[in-house]
């Protein structure tokens, strides 16, 4: 290890610095779009980008050992299962509310042997 | 290491618990750079885990909701001599934040070639970006809550869940810029002083870690809650 530690030249952070302006005003740009697949994957591929370009340069993580860019970028990739239930789950819910708040509510009380109807009003409240 | 949990899978259970023992009892060193540096990186990966349950759970409540979810382009949107310009403030403060990115990363480059001047000037010249940062943000929420009536619990535009996960989110965001703004102020008034003269300048690139962590959060705020 280097006692004088990262040490890179300057003209490097100058062109990481002026794609990363320019991967930003791309990515406004898009708002620009009309909503749609091919907007969220250019949201997505700017923001992949730029999120390359801080962590591997800014953060210096392309230079560091393998033993340290594998801890702190490996734990992070067990979010997409959590990413992934929580889109399930989202879907789902969004599923039940339009079943439910689109079923007729019927008054409790108002109407004889309508027992079930009246229990899906209270549990409305 | 490989070889030692296979030798020790097969052997009793009381040599393999021997190997755990000196596995981390013998001093060996797993991460080759300053202990505040690999300290740094583990806090980041932490703050990783906060920031993704955030923003999972503004996607789950953005999803669940069945009413339309407020248009960030229109409510972000500012108007500049009578033309509507979409998602104005949030652009500039995204510029704010990649130019004080910039500023840091060479302050770091100026830190290791021990030109202290010049590191502690960038230091303050990034810190100043982030002031910048919070204040725009300060003016944001003062709008949003004055002029448009968001509020956690509800407002006019649509999906209650909106004005929640939007102050959590850049609330906590938020937060963390105020810190930085006054780490990369302490730590260069004392890069200014010459403290770390003899330690070297690897505190720089620590504190810029933190800075650019700052900013990565914002490339993902940026894309998911105010363009998605």
């Amino acid at each position: 290890m280097a006692a004088d530690g990262q040490q890179h030249p300057l003209k490097l952070y100058f062109w990481i610095w002026g794609l990363l302006f320019l991967f930003s005003g791309a990515s406004y740009a898009t708002d620009f779009l009309q909503h749609g697949y091919f907007r969220w994957g250019l949201i997505l591929l700017f923001m992949f980008l730029k999120a390359g370009f801080i962590i591997g340069i800014f953060m210096h993580m392309a230079w560091e050992r393998v033993a340290l860019i594998y801890a702190i970028l490996g734990p992070p990739v067990v979010l997409l299962v959590l990413i992934g239930l929580m889109a399930v789950e989202g879907d789902y819910t969004e599923l039940t509310r339009l079943d439910f708040f689109s079923a007729p509510l019927v008054p409790a009380g108002h109407e004889a042997g309508a027992h079930e109807g009246a229990a899906g009003a209270e549990a409305a409240h | 290491m490989a070889h030692d949990a296979t030798t020790g899978a097969a052997g009793a259970s009381e040599a393999r618990w021997e190997t755990m023992v000196t596995d981390w009892s013998s001093d060996k060193q797993t991460f080759r750079v300053p202990w505040g540096k690999a300290m740094m990186w583990i806090f980041l990966l932490s703050d990783t885990f906060i920031f993704s349950c955030f923003l999972t759970g503004y996607m789950n409540v953005r999803l669940s909701t069945p009413v339309p979810w407020p248009n960030p382009s229109e409510v972000f949107g500012l108007e500049v001599f009578g033309v509507n310009v979409p998602l104005l403030l949030i652009g500039i403060m995204t510029f704010d934040l990649i130019t004080s990115s910039g500023t840091m990363a060479l302050a770091v480059n100026f830190g290791y070639r021990r030109d202290r001047g010049r590191a502690a000037a960038l230091m303050f010249i990034t810190a100043a970006f982030g002031a910048i940062f919070v204040g725009m943000q300060a003016f944001e929420w003062t709008k949003l809550i004055t002029q448009e009536g968001i509020r956690p619990w509800g407002n006019p535009m649509g999906a209650s869940q909106f004005g929640a996960t939007f102050f959590m989110i850049t609330g906590f965001h938020g937060l963390h810029v105020s810190a930085g703004v006054a780490y990369l102020s302490i730590v260069a008034m004392k890069v200014l002083r010459g403290d770390y003269e003899k330690r070297g300048y690897e505190i720089v690139e620590i504190a810029g870690l933190y800075w650019h962590f700052v900013d990565l959060v914002w490339v993902f705020i940026f894309a998911f809650f105010y363009l998605w």
